[in-house]
């Protein structure tokens, strides 16, 4: 029983459990389609919380990262004939390479010049998809083959809820081994202070450089599904504005809590969804979270609400 | 060299407008150490408020002033309602906060607007002038007249003045500013209305070369925070000098390399300067301290 107080085991069991019983309860495809685009960006989201909650350095560019697993597994299998599995996997090494590579220069960064520099990749990367028409379709996007998996071809939402869900689930529960790692208390001890971590015989660049290229392989995996899975992308995939969402949902869900991070996708992405009468507003609605987050929910929701459960009850 | 003359004058004209973008980031920089990434929504709102206003009937020159003043107003809401609650937050919500104005500002915007482009008569006749086989817009005199006198207003303001040696104080030590009794929150609101007006007027001069819609402010504060930074952020010569260098950079990529990644150059400077001069062109060198 002790296991399962454990936030790790605990909270993996809460959301298995929501995720088996979530269908049962959810009328339509409609809404299958919005807890899935949930989970898509959950997935980007928990990666994203290792890098800016644990290890606490701030990406603007993230939506890049999600953009080229999206393009990876569109153009891959259209241009080149290679299976869209493979495609899949090639997305997020090729990703994680370029994480590799980007990462070292700009991780040296901190504040606002990381996130400008972040920011600047991304939008290279948003250049980069919306210009070379000849291979991504340009700003008109493209569509996507099927997910085929041993000759079966995956469609319909039941079956990717449950793809969705599983990886979101193997995600969550890798995450929760990194923090709970020696790499995890390195990066919290990396966020509170370089120096005195690298003091301590933290090798700083080795980690910050780890955790951004495990969340940017995150990102690259999400963005791949989420391309199988709308079967049609466009370049905004990888714009600023998503990069922006992303950030906000870890922040509103709360910097450093994973399944706070979860929590934020679900609000962020299924608000716009259903509050479509106010259309028109989405963007200023957006802004106002955010900067009302920020203000007063600094340590975002779910930990908030943690914090004023244990404050009623002691 | 016609054609590199061409390329040069667009580029100063642009570059004009990245100064001043990049002026308004340090001096809210220097009063408050944020970054606002709301400022190119400050130019935003320059050109369309001056746009509607002038098509309500308001004499241009009348509208161009209510428009300053309009933009003014909401710089310093967005400091009085957001920054200032926000006191001893961190950086990364700092961010966040700006960031979220310049999405509701824009997402405002196209509400109360629309989402068309809209342009400007230029002020002085559309007649270009011949220089070396090159052509320069008279409105391009207006962007360029329009920044050196906000450089030489702001020098003369915080040289000469009482309030702009207060802001300088409060930039180099808060604390000790207080101290001696300067209100540092009426410091931070000055700075913010005042980088807003700054932006207002760079998007009243530059929209009837650029036109104007509700979303030209991302790209812009994008291209002068890239100014500011490889001037070295803080720095008000590094943002001018940072500001026309982007422009020019912008303006070459775009004539001699490929006109569809235009955008990319202020970029590449960014990773470029931030790899090998991480505090830029001429800013100072801060150690962190533990």
């Amino acid at each position: 029983m002790a296991a399962l107080r454990q936030p790790r085991t605990g909270g993996l069991l809460v959301l298995a459990a929501i995720i088996a019983v979530l269908p049962f309860l959810l009328p339509n495809a409609y809404y299958f389609d919005v807890v899935i685009l949930v989970g898509i960006n959950a997935l980007v989201v928990v990666g994203l919380n290792l890098l800016i909650g644990y290890a606490g350095q701030i990406s603007l560019g993230h939506a890049g990262f999600f953009g080229l697993g999206a393009y990876a597994s569109a153009v891959l299998p259209a241009r080149f004939d290679i299976p869209p599995l493979a495609a899949l996997v090639l997305g997020a090494i090729g990703v994680g390479l370029l994480a590799v590579v980007i990462g070292r220069p700009i991780l040296r960064l901190k504040g606002h010049y990381l996130a400008v520099a972040t920011l600047g990749m991304g939008l290279l990367i948003f250049m980069l998809l919306s210009n070379e028409q000849d291979l991504t379709g340009g700003p008109d996007g493209m569509a996507v083959q099927r997910l085929t998996i041993l000759g079966y071809k995956l469609h319909g939402v039941h079956t990717w809820y449950w793809i969705v869900g599983g990886a979101l689930l193997t995600g969550t529960w890798l995450a929760l081994n990194l923090i709970d790692s020696p790499t995890g208390r390195a990066l919290r001890a990396l966020h509170d202070s370089e120096i005195a971590a690298q003091v301590n015989g933290v090798d700083v660049v080795r980690h910050k450089l780890t955790v951004f290229v495990i969340s940017a392989v995150f990102a690259s995996l999400a963005g791949s599904l989420s391309a199988h899975y709308s079967g049609f992308i466009t370049p905004n995939s990888a714009g600023f504005l998503h990069s922006i969402e992303l950030v906000t949902m870890v922040v509103l869900g709360g910097m450093g809590s994973t399944f706070g991070g979860i929590v934020g996708a679900a609000v962020l992405t299924a608000l716009p969804q259903f509050l479509t009468v106010f259309h028109e507003y989405e963007h200023a609605a957006l802004g106002l979270i955010m900067m009302v987050c920020m203000i007063y929910l600094r340590d975002g929701l779910l930990p908030s609400l943690r914090q004023r459960l244990h404050w009623r009850r002691s | 060299m016609s054609e590199f003359l061409q390329f040069l004058f667009s580029g100063i004209t642009i570059g004009a407008v990245y100064a001043m973008v990049a002026l308004g980031f340090t001096i809210i920089y220097s009063a408050s150490d944020v970054i606002n990434f709301a400022q190119g929504e400050f130019v935003m709102l320059g050109g369309m408020c001056t746009v509607f206003l002038a098509a309500a009937g308001v004499p241009l020159p009348i509208a161009a002033l209510l428009a300053i003043v309009i933009t003014a107003g909401v710089g310093a809401a967005l400091c009085k309602l957001a920054i200032e609650q926000a006191r001893g937050a961190s950086v990364v919500a700092l961010i966040i906060i700006t960031i979220g104005a310049s999405v509701f500002l824009r997402g405002i915007a196209q509400v109360v607007f629309d989402k068309q482009l809209h342009r400007l008569p230029a002020f002085s006749g559309e007649q270009p002038i011949l220089i070396g086989g090159a052509t320069l817009l008279p409105q391009s005199l207006w962007v360029l007249g329009g920044a050196g006198v906000i450089v030489i207003a702001l020098h003369r303001f915080f040289r000469r003045t009482l309030f702009g040696k207060a802001i300088l104080a409060a930039a180099q030590n808060r604390q000790a500013a207080r101290l001696v009794g300067i209100n540092i929150n009426l410091v931070m609101l000055s700075s913010f209305a005042l980088s807003a007006a700054i932006g207002a007027l760079a998007g009243i001069l530059v929209t009837p070369i650029t036109l104007t819609s509700y979303d030209v402010g991302t790209m812009l504060a994008l291209k002068g925070f890239a100014a500011a930074m490889l001037g070295g952020m803080g720095n008000p010569v590094g943002a001018i000098v940072g500001g026309l260098l982007v422009g020019v950079a912008e303006a070459m990529g775009a004539g001699y390399i490929s006109s569809d990644y235009k955008d990319a150059a202020a970029f590449l400077i960014i990773l470029a300067v931030l790899s090998f001069l991480p505090q830029g062109l001429l800013g100072a060198r801060i150690r962190e301290r533990v």
